[in-house]
């Protein structure tokens, strides 16, 4: 049986209500007006989508076996990197293997649903087995334009094997067209659409019905057979109409989160299947359709491993976790699109070196340190010296990955001289479960609720971005647990 | 067997330039005024010197690497010209370096200068990426001195169980008392005297420390002659002689960063130099012996640690102490009797001289009656360079006879 084994999501804590970006910039587009409810999850000034796939990835990681992942694949319009691959880096900070097959999915918004059927094949001929596959996305639409306030940032991720399946993969159908409803040339920085008006009645309202027809006729189904359709449309409109046209009953039709969320792109799909499989019951049918240059229909089973599978907060975990950002100018500052003036302290030089980060990638990218052989102490960053003054060990370490611990505030602060995008700038002392003792940034968190003692988990960030060079540089930081105090 | 520095060199003569934003000069022009002034101070002329020690801390912006843009500005004609660098300690490790070379009997006369020019940045506190190195680059928190000092506080709150508001109270005191003194003092960069309402009231740079808890940035230089006690006594007839007692260096070994024994609300290496520094001086109890000292004062709640670690307050107990006045100008040890980093200022490569100098100063009861220290014999200096998490203490113990 082949499928899906796991599942994960991420959603970034910060959600910038959408009647407040209105209030600001409805000025330039009144029409604006129809999309202006709910919210929009907004990446951290640290965030972008390849930190969001590795925060999804560890996710539906949680609790299995690493080393047996034999395939990442990651899809995405928005990775930091045209050339350099981006899931090589995932793969890196995910802790996989060095030996495993990895690729960037990408070009049009069913790249997700296609990385997932590359998988499902992969493993189904047997050529692979255990392949993460992501989706993540942080799309910006220009200030005022309708995408702004549609678009919401987000990363789904689904384990797929033929072990432990939690949803069985039964059938897929695809329709591809060059359908340029929207697009994003080579150097564009925002999304560019077409008429709304021609993307609803001849996108969506031909397309859906024509894979999902598709898909109903080669395995002889009817839409009653679903327990869920997952289908990607955010106009609220075409939505019910299509429910209609397609026979989809109203309990059957899975949110698209648009309220929650925003539309998330590539993840969009994978974003409603992670949530749709959080609620799902043994012998459940889902039906996923996703939208982009054309569209892909998947076909699962939900199995009764669904009842006994490890704890993932999947996506419903991550809507718990929220803040508000109630500062429209804090997001275009944290996006770029408002060029903040950070201080000349900021404007000092960034110098990424290939050969030290290739050197340094398992410390940089996995957060691995070493541990003694000869006494055990843990230590980061890796050290050649035992740091044990009564050991003294001189090259006698190995590997010992830091990521997944959790560790406590030995000290902090909040900074305002260091230059930051989000000050004060909060950092501090961490000391993991298990020994070792770092100096890490914090991030997703106000300096007032901080106390010494504090649990933290480590999570995968931008740590820097050279403008100059176009280089994205990641690194850890430590993000305060309040629940689990 | 090994005896230590005591008593085996003295200082001949010294100078200081007034600290400050000194917008007109470049390091070579403070370097030059410092000398000047040390040259005459030890009447001899600058043929006699054999050889130098000039430390900088950030060549980047100041004079470049090597001592070789200094050995220039001075003209200093063809003798021995050494750079040391080790952060805050550079000053202090430039005078060790010279105190041992004399010491050794390699030379009689060698002088030893610290400056640095740190106002061509265009912002505030010290230059960004200071030269951590291209692997802690990839690898550090988006730190700055503040941020680092201020987490001694967060620690040692949690530590003896002391509330945030009373080590606000007790790092008030302790920049109030340096802006008194610093007031005083015409060579000081910041001479207003301020109250403590005032500190506590001023913007936060990194919780919990304010504007008023950081030294002032400066551009400076000092340095110091050294030379043998039996000739410092031959040009010198009519007056006291400083000699060196001690000289400790500590550096990190790496326990308190990488390690999980560091509380995180101490300096470790500071107790280590300070126990060595006062076994090769003979002080057996320095709170009843120092009649002064100039300590490390980069952030007010360094200096507050530090008089626990230089063995002066009970761990756990330098609250007690500073709210007792017990380090104020007319305390039984004073401390920042110049106004200290706080407000003398902190050029940061001529630092551990300029330290010095406050005592030499003192020792020599050159000073006006208002800044006085009562009967001056034995004074220390301390310089903790790098992060508390990783650095290098320097003492100097200084007296006459």
């Amino acid at each position: 049986m082949v499928g899906i084994c796991s599942y994960g999501g991420y959603v970034p804590r910060y959600r910038l209500k959408r009647s407040a970006v209105y209030q600001a910039m409805g000025w330039m587009n009144p029409g604006n007006i129809a999309h202006a409810r709910g919210e929009k999850a907004v990446a951290n000034f640290d965030e972008d989508s390849l930190t969001m796939t590795v925060a999804a990835g560890r996710d539906a990681l949680a609790g299995m076996d690493r080393s047996k992942v034999e395939g990442i694949y990651c899809a995405s319009t928005t990775m930091p990197y045209k050339e350099r691959l981006n899931a090589g880096i995932v793969g890196a900070a995910l802790g996989l293997n060095d030996h495993i097959r990895a690729a960037d999915f990408s070009g049009g918004l069913k790249a997700g649903t296609t990385a997932l059927l590359s998988a499902l094949d992969g493993v189904e001929a047997k050529r692979l087995n255990h392949i993460a596959v992501t989706a993540s996305e942080c799309r910006l639409g220009k200030p005022a334009s309708p995408q702004e306030l549609i678009f919401g940032d987000a990363a789904a991720a689904v384990i797929v094997g033929d072990q432990n399946v939690i949803a069985e993969f039964k059938g897929s159908y695809s329709i591809t067209y060059d359908f340029a409803d929207h697009y994003r040339g080579q150097s564009a920085k925002y999304d560019r659409q077409w008429e709304d008006r021609w993307i609803r009645d001849l996108g969506y309202d031909q397309f859906i019905p024509e894979v999902v027809n598709g898909l109903l006729n080669k395995y002889e189904l009817k839409m009653a057979d679903f327990a869920k359709v997952l289908y990607d449309c955010h106009y609220a409109a075409a939505r019910k109409k299509l429910n209609q046209l397609m026979g989809i009953a109203p309990e059957a039709d899975q949110n698209n989160l648009q309220a929650e969320i925003g539309h998330s792109g590539t993840a969009q799909p994978l974003v409603m299947l992670v949530n749709a499989l959080e609620a799902a019951q043994p012998g459940d049918r889902l039906l996923l359709v996703s939208f982009g240059s054309g569209c892909d229909a998947l076909y699962f089973e939900v199995t009764g491993n669904i009842k006994n599978k490890a704890h993932n907060k999947g996506i419903s975990e991550c809507l718990t976790h929220r803040a508000e950002l109630d500062n429209y100018t804090k997001y275009l500052v944290w996006r770029n699109i408002l060029p903040g003036d950070a201080g000349l302290r900021a404007e000092e030089d960034v110098w990424t070196r290939w050969s030290a980060l290739w050197r340094s990638r398992k410390t940089v990218l996995g957060l691995w340190g070493t541990k003694c052989q000869k006494c055990g102490t843990v230590q980061i960053p890796p050290q050649a010296v035992c740091v044990n003054a009564a050991c003294g060990a001189v090259g006698a370490m190995e590997d010992y990955r830091f990521a997944d611990k959790i560790g406590r505030i030995a000290s902090f602060t909040g900074d305002m001289l260091a230059a930051s995008s989000n000050p004060p700038a909060i950092y501090g002392q961490i000391e993991f479960e298990g020994g070792g003792k770092m100096m890490f940034d914090f991030t997703d968190c106000d300096l007032a609720e901080l106390a010494t003692g504090m649990v933290v988990s480590m999570s995968f960030r931008r740590k820097y971005y050279d403008e100059k060079r176009d280089i994205s540089g990641y690194f850890w930081k430590a993000v305060p647990m309040k629940e689990v105090q | 067997m090994a005896e230590g520095i005591r008593d085996k060199v003295a200082i001949l003569g010294m100078g200081c330039t007034r600290f400050g934003e000194r917008w007109e000069a470049y390091a070579e022009d403070l370097a030059a005024e410092a000398f000047v002034e040390c040259l005459a101070d030890a009447g001899i002329e600058k043929k006699e010197i054999e050889a130098a020690y000039i430390g900088t801390h950030i060549d980047e912006i100041n004079v470049g690497k090597a001592a070789v843009p200094l050995g220039v500005a001075l003209k200093l004609p063809y003798i021995p010209v050494t750079r040391t660098e080790n952060y805050c300690a550079t000053a202090t490790e430039a005078f060790r370096a010279a105190c041992y070379s004399v010491a050794a009997g390699v030379y009689d006369i060698v002088l030893a200068l610290g400056v640095e020019k740190l106002k061509d940045t265009g912002y505030g506190g010290l230059p960004a990426s200071v030269g951590m190195g291209v692997r802690q680059f990839m690898i550090s928190a988006n730190m700055t001195a503040p941020g680092m000092f201020a987490q001694l506080a967060t620690a040692y709150s949690a530590k003896w169980g002391i509330p945030m508001e009373k080590i606000k109270d007790a790092m008030a005191h302790v920049s109030a008392k340096s802006h008194a003194n610093g007031a005083l003092n015409p060579k000081a960069h910041l001479r207003k005297a301020v109250t403590e309402e005032q500190i506590k009231a001023a913007p936060m740079i990194a919780y919990p420390l304010g504007l008023f808890d950081c030294c002032g940035v400066s551009d400076g230089a000092a340095c110091a002659l050294i030379t043998t006690p039996a000739i410092a006594k031959d040009l010198k007839q009519n007056q006291n002689i400083v000699k060196v007692k001690a000289l400790a260096v500590s550096v990190s070994s790496g326990e308190e960063a990488i390690g999980t024994s560091w509380d995180g609300a101490h300096f470790v290496t500071t107790r280590i130099a300070a126990t060595k520094a006062y076994e090769e001086a003979g002080v057996k109890d320095p709170r009843k012996e120092l009649s002064m000292c100039e300590v490390h004062d980069c952030f007010s709640i360094t200096e507050m640690v530090t008089m626990e670690d230089l063995h002066i307050s009970p761990k756990g107990g330098a609250y007690e102490d500073i709210m007792g006045g017990f380090y104020d100008l007319n305390g039984q040890v004073p401390c920042q009797v110049d106004g200290g980093l706080k407000c003398f200022g902190h050029p940061i490569g001529a630092s551990g001289l300029r330290m010095i100098y406050a005592m030499y100063e003192q020792l020599l009861e050159r000073v006006p009656e208002e800044r006085k220290v009562k009967n001056p014999r034995l004074g220390l200096t301390h310089n903790l360079g790098g992060m508390p998490h990783q650095n290098v203490a320097a003492i100097a113990i200084l007296g006459i006879d």
